[in-house]
């Protein structure tokens, strides 16, 4: 009997520790890039060697102060590092994805996977 | 009829929704991030070290052709200068993209691959069949032309230094095309040797290798 409950019950307990990872493992890094703009931000520049501003705002569909403030939460978690510099007159802001950034994504891709796996393993 | 009941409750409904929920939402958020990196991430695998070797090797192709007596010795030269050139191109551009940990063989790699491979086959069938009908003095402008038009259409996906590469090839092509046949190895130093060498250290240093 409890066998056949344990059987039942075992895919949904591996999801819910796969669930708890994301959660109480990680909850830092689980906030800071699950979030669709930060999402974006991170994955746009995991292929790019450095991306403008203005680069990432059109690319990701954004706001300046959407952006800028999401992308103040990354470079304070040291995800990304940003420079600014002037072209001629106009100030240019350039970003760049951390290895520590680079990391978390790939920390947050094997957490999607995961999950993924759990569900197909049931 | 006697109905039959679970001994032991089956996990509560709640238990169940939030894993296939977790599971759609996992699902839509890998989508998320490919669909991202495919819409950022032009090619910038392209490595410009290995355009640099191709062209020295373009150079030396040149230099060797230019003493060949038979045409049948000219044609073999560039020829084996080409097949060198195509393995060194994928070789560097694969181990770039490993060192960038980008893959190569999907999204924009994948499409740059396809858009330059027609005008290539085209190149090499031409080659052979204006060969055959002794059109030799045509062949180094169309394969520049035919280049050109390739890595045009292919440097869409790619960094904006590509695209004009392969204008500079057209132009070159069309050069060779109207002037004296006695340069013709001349215009291919310039073009598969030169152009190469530039604008492989330009993407070298640009863009990371």
């Amino acid at each position: 009997m409890g066998e056949a409950n344990r059987a039942i019950d075992r895919p949904s307990s591996v999801l819910r520790s796969v669930a708890g990872a994301a959660q109480d493992g990680a909850p830092e890094l689980d906030r800071l890039i699950h979030e669709r703009v930060r999402l974006g931000i991170v994955s746009a520049l995991a292929v790019n060697r450095s991306l403008s501003f203005n680069e990432l705002k059109s690319m990701l569909g954004l706001t300046d102060g959407n952006l800028s403030v999401h992308a103040r939460k990354l470079e304070e978690a040291g995800y990304v590092e940003c420079t600014k510099s002037f072209e001629g007159r106009t100030p240019r802001t350039d970003f760049v994805l951390t290895d520590s950034g680079r990391a978390s994504l790939e920390a947050y891709l094997n957490h999607m996977e995961a999950l993924i796996q759990a569900v197909r393993d049931r | 009829m006697a109905k039959i009941h679970p001994i032991q409750p089956l996990p509560p409904p709640e238990d169940q929704e939030p894993s296939l929920d977790l599971h759609e939402r996992a699902m839509d958020n890998l989508r998320f991030i490919r669909d991202t990196m495919e819409r950022a991430g032009s090619f910038t695998a392209l490595s410009g070290w290995g355009l640099v070797v191709i062209g020295v090797a373009g150079v030396l192709g040149s230099w060797v052709a230019t003493r060949q007596t038979s045409p049948e010795n000219w044609l073999a030269t560039w020829s084996s200068a080409a097949v060198v050139s195509v393995l060194v191109g994928v070789l560097t551009t694969a181990m770039k993209a490993r060192t960038a940990r980008m893959p190569m063989l999907s999204g924009a790699g994948r499409k740059f691959m396809l858009s330059l491979a027609p005008p290539l086959v085209a190149g090499a069938l031409l080659t052979i069949f204006l060969f055959r009908a002794g059109m030799v003095g045509l062949l180094p402008g169309m394969w520049m032309l035919l280049y050109g038009a390739g890595i045009i259409t292919a440097g869409a996906f790619s960094v904006s230094a590509v695209p004009v590469m392969g204008l500079c090839f057209m132009v070159f092509g069309a050069g060779a095309l109207m002037s004296p046949a006695a340069w013709a190895d001349g215009w291919m130093a310039a073009s598969f040797g030169a152009l190469h060498v530039i604008f492989g250290t330009y993407i070298a240093r640009r863009h990371g290798g």
